[in-house]
């Protein structure tokens, strides 16, 4: 989402950001840095207090209001893309940031996510993917890969797992992107960019709940592995990877394909990375396979996509104004008396 | 030619046909002219489930039922003095309603073969043609053949002339009640504005219609409604939704608020949303959700913006709404959630009517979590309770069920409507003012218990809420016992302190104390009226009263029941308000109940008395 700032007179440093109530969840939670980012972002972004607003809905990550210093609604579990969305059609003058789960997003409130999506209202959902049920204490989500083993799952879940960001694209969001808890750098960039986005921003966050899902992205995000497993997306240049960036990804019709860098492919016959392009954008949310052995499609994190289309709140404020040039600013006496009336005498 | 003139105090007339016969259109356009000439009008659609259920059978039939007088009338009338039966399918479903010695106007045409067979009549049988309507007057006209006589020559298909059927038959009845055509004829020109060929063709079988009557013999008498005294004033025919509509826009005027409306179709609550979206030009935001939950979490988002949140729905959308009123009131934002009952459980009977989800409003939901709730008892009352509804939600900080139903949401009748400054300003508590360094403090309350309304934007008064239990005052998420005790205590307080601010429950009929009291709410109004004014009437010891306030019900109920020997309480459903009495009270009410789906007739409602006392 995207919002015009008037520059603040005193410049808000993270901490201005940070609510007086002590933060409780488990210590080394991969929200305590997702926190600390949005807080340090939301300074620099020059935002605020008093018209920011955070909505949550139910679980860990959905306490994340109650630490923000600004304005919050911790609603219902999976209805802050609803609770938001009338939020923000009545004041479109807020800066709204949704605060998600797996299982607050994509199970239960999977209906007002698509929704949202596809109405695209101006604000930013962060949706903190730790592939578990977090606050119940474990249970399998719908972004569990099937065969995750849990307390309702000993066997393994048998459900077939969400793509989230390839879910969130069919149902045409404008702006989709994937950051991690572990690399604060990365995750500041996106998330300003998100914001400056002028629509629904969906920002799918890889957070690790070290209690019921240690580990989950370690693939991706640890030293030893992340160089061959992830894919770093920016606009504008090829798609190269590789501990020492000698792995491209070109396209075979319309099938990728990972290539070594040689002397016989060049970094000009890669694929190059184009935020506008949905198509391409659809391929890149497909990847999505663990990456195994090497010359295995990595996984990407980044910009996927960003389009621009019109945005709801304000459309339907273009619409009142429509009717009120057509029919008058409404006159109650008018609209009282309606347009038939008689005098008893 | 006839011109004799019989005088009528009262007349009701069903109008039935198929689905696709303009059945609704007929009634509605009969009922502006008697409300424009200066009738009291009642009137009571009654529409099949299906869309177009199979022509011609009795799924099919489309009814509208309207009572006129030159006396006040309450009710669309307990029986019909007139019935016209556009097919036979009609006729059989409609019979029973209609008076012995009533008036049958049959569409000949209606009952060739094929319609009586739809219809369910067997083996050749045709009541037309055997004695089984020999204790009704029976007036046979070829509505059909007419009215394509009437368009011969207008190159339109069969299809298209047979669309105007219903303007013949309207017609005939403006003759007979001796009627003028002008609002009828004024109607055409805004329906069909730029089609000036509907506008002639529709017009000349209108007149034709009339003609007929005054020309063919079939009509011995003619009748005469003369206007009602209704007090003075300046009146307007209003449908219940449509007055639930417009008393919403009225109060976010008055409360200077804007206005924001999330739901999700469903019968019989739709047309309010049809009725608001036409009104953008008053800054409505009109928003169609994506379902029930969708719509009230909105409208929950829209009041912490510092909307008048609204959310409408009937029993099976309710019933998905339910954690969020829970959460409505744990938050205590202003909230309006209207219910237009329909008949349950479950999809039950969509277009049916009903009383059966007070209990839903008054209980339903996980935790304690007291809701007030509050009752029209008449299309136009639709208005000024709605009104209420909205002014305790935002004068007391808390979600607000209005609970209608089908009868009143489609029913008309006349209004002698308010303007602007007659209605009572809606005080809003919102804070604009920047905090002070201290910190805000959301759940601090004033005298009667109402936290102010703190909206984003304004600097110093950042706060959280949430559904988890919160700690006095600071608002903060606090699991002590002793605290959930005081907050569930302060919160049902605050509730019941809305007492303070309502009216007194009177007495609408009959004198303070005597042997029964007929105890209604919602849209049994009309028949208690009608029974108990005719007991009255008749000398019995009888009197009415009718509670529009049910949570917190009115501080002198209590004592108004105690004067009466015996309660009686009727109900569209088994027994809700009831039980509500007993519980309060602890007197032995009686109850007296129907859940057919349809509204008591007065008459049942005066036996009922009359047995009681035996
Ligand atoms: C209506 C309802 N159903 C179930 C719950 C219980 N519940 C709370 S949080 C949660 C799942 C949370 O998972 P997720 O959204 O992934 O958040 P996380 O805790 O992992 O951050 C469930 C099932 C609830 N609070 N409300
Ligand atoms: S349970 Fe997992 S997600 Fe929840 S606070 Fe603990 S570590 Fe974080
Ligand atoms: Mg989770």
């Amino acid at each position: 989402m995207s919002i015009e700032m008037e520059n603040p007179e005193v410049k808000l440093s993270g901490k201005d950001f940070a609510s007086d109530q002590e933060v409780k969840w488990c210590p080394g939670c991969g929200d305590y840095s997702i926190l600390k980012q949005v807080q340090s972002t939301l300074a620099d972004i020059g935002v605020k207090r008093e018209d920011t607003v955070f909505v949550s809905g139910i679980g860990c990550s959905s306490r994340f209001p109650y630490y923000m210093n600004t304005y919050g609604v911790h609603s219902l579990h999976g209805r802050a893309t609803a609770l938001a969305s009338g939020l923000k059609t009545a004041r479109p003058d807020l800066n709204t940031w949704i605060v998600t789960g797996d299982g607050d997003a994509l199970s239960i409130g999977g209906n007002h996510l698509i929704h949202l999506l596809r109405r695209n209202l101006n604000v930013n959902i962060l949706l903190f993917n730790n592939e578990i049920y977090g606050l119940t204490k474990g249970q399998y989500s719908p972004a569990s890969p099937k065969g995750t083993i849990t307390k309702s799952s000993p066997m393994g879940s048998l459900d077939h797992s969400f793509n989230p960001l390839a879910l969130c694209l069919g149902a045409d969001s404008t702006f989709i992107a994937r950051s991690m808890d572990r690399d604060p750098k990365h995750l500041r960039a996106i998330l300003a960019e998100a914001n400056n986005h002028l629509g629904t921003s969906m920002v799918e966050i890889y957070q690790n709940c070290n209690v019921f899902n240690d580990g989950a992205f370690f693939t991706f995000t640890e030293k030893a592995t992340k160089g061959n497993t992830t894919l770093q997306l920016k606009h504008g240049q090829p798609l190269i990877f590789g501990d020492n960036g000698d792995l491209g990804i070109k396209l075979d019709g319309f099938k990728p394909v990972v290539v070594a860098l040689d002397e016989s492919i060049s970094p000009d016959d890669l694929w190059v990375h184009d935020e506008s392009d949905q198509v391409k954008a659809g391929i890149l949310t497909r990847f999505f396979d663990t990456p195994s052995a090497e010359m295995t499609l990595p996984r990407p994190f980044g910009v996927f996509y960003k389009e621009s289309r019109s945005v709801y709140e304000e459309d339907v404020a273009i619409q009142i104004n429509q009717a009120i040039k057509i029919k008058g600013e409404g006159d109650l006496n008018s609209l009282l008396a309606g347009a038939n009336t008689w005098e008893v005498i | 030619m006839v011109e004799t003139k019989e005088e009528k105090k009262t007349v009701t007339i069903l109008f039935a046909g198929d689905s696709g016969d303009g059945m609704q259109l007929t009634g509605s356009q009969f009922t502006n002219t008697n409300a424009l000439f200066g009738n009291d009008v009642s009137t009571f659609p009654d529409f099949p489930a299906e869309i177009r259920a199979p022509q011609g059978t009795i799924a099919g039939v489309s009814g509208f039922q309207l009572n006129f007088g030159s006396v006040d009338v309450f009710t669309p009338g307990d029986n019909a003095d007139v019935l016209v039966a556009m097919n036979a399918a009609a006729l059989k479903a409609s019979l029973l309603k209609l008076k012995i010695g009533g008036t049958i106007i049959v569409n000949l045409s209606g009952f060739d073969k094929k319609n009586l067979r739809l219809a369910g009549f067997l083996n050749d049988e045709n009541p037309l043609t055997d004695s089984s309507l020999g204790k009704y007057r029976v007036l046979e006209m070829d509505v059909t053949k007419l009215t394509r006589a009437c368009l011969a020559d207008t190159g339109m298909t069969v299809k298209h002339i047979d669309r105007s059927k219903n303007m013949f038959v309207l017609g005939v009845l403006y003759w007979m009640y001796n009627r003028k055509l002008d609002t009828t004829l004024d109607f055409f020109k805004v329906k069909f504005k730029g089609k000036q060929d509907l506008i002639d063709a529709n017009t000349k079988v209108l007149t034709a219609g009339y003609y007929f009557g005054d020309t063919s013999e079939i009509f011995t008498s003619r009748y005469e409604v003369k206007p009602a005294p209704l007090s003075k004033g300046v009146y307007r025919n209003i449908m219940g939704n449509q007055a639930t509509a417009i008393g919403l826009i009225a109060a976010v005027r008055k409360a200077n608020l804007d206005l924001f409306y999330g739901s999700y179709p469903i019968t019989p609550a739709s047309d309010i949303l049809h009725e608001l979206a036409k009104h953008k030009n008053f800054g409505v935001k009109t928003y169609q959700a994506e379902d029930e939950i969708a719509a009230i979490c909105a409208a929950i988002g829209a009041s912490f913006g510092g909307h008048l949140g609204v959310t409408t729905s009937s029993g099976p959308g309710i019933a998905l709404k339910g954690e969020a009123l829970g959460y409505a009131a744990i938050l205590e934002l202003p909230l309006v959630v209207i219910n237009v009952q329909r008949g349950g459980p479950s999809t039950g009977l969509p277009t049916k009517t009903e009383q059966s989800d007070l209990m839903q409003a008054l209980y339903g939901r996980n935790g304690e979590a007291p809701i007030p709730v509050v009752a029209p008892c008449t299309p136009s009352d639709c208005f000024d309770v709605i009104y209420e509804a909205a002014r305790i939600a935002i004068e007391h900080m808390t979600p607000v069920f209005f609970l209608s139903d089908g009868y009143i949401a489609n029913g008309s009748e006349p209004w002698k409507f308010p303007v602007s400054t007659d209605l009572v300003p809606i005080k809003v508590k919102k804070l604009s003012a920047e905090g002070d360094d201290e910190k805000y403090r959301p759940y601090v309350r004033n005298d009667k218990l109402v936290r102010d309304w703190a909206i984003p934007g304004v600097k110093g008064l950042e706060h959280r809420i949430g559904g988890l239990e919160k700690e006095n005052e600071t608002g903060n998420v606090s699991y002590d016992p002793a605290n959930h005790e005081l907050m569930v205590k302060l919160r049902a307080k605050k509730v019941v302190n809305i007492s303070d601010t309502i009216p007194d429950q009177n007495i609408e009929i009959g004198e303070n104390s005597g042997k029964v009291l007929v105890l209604g709410w919602g849209s049994t109004f009309g028949a208690s009226k009608t029974a108990v004014t005719e007991l009255v009437k008749d000398g019995v010891e009888v009197s009415q009263a009718h509670v529009r306030y049910l949570n917190p019900l009115p501080k002198n109920l209590r004592d108004l029941i105690s004067r009466f020997d015996k309660v009686l309480v009727p109900e569209i459903n088994d027994g809700q308000f009831v039980k509500l009495i007993r519980d309060k009270y602890l007197v032995d009410a009686i109850p007296f109940n129907k859940i057919m789906g349809i509204p008591f007739s007065s008459q049942e409602i005066k036996e009922k008395v009359l047995e009681i006392l035996g």
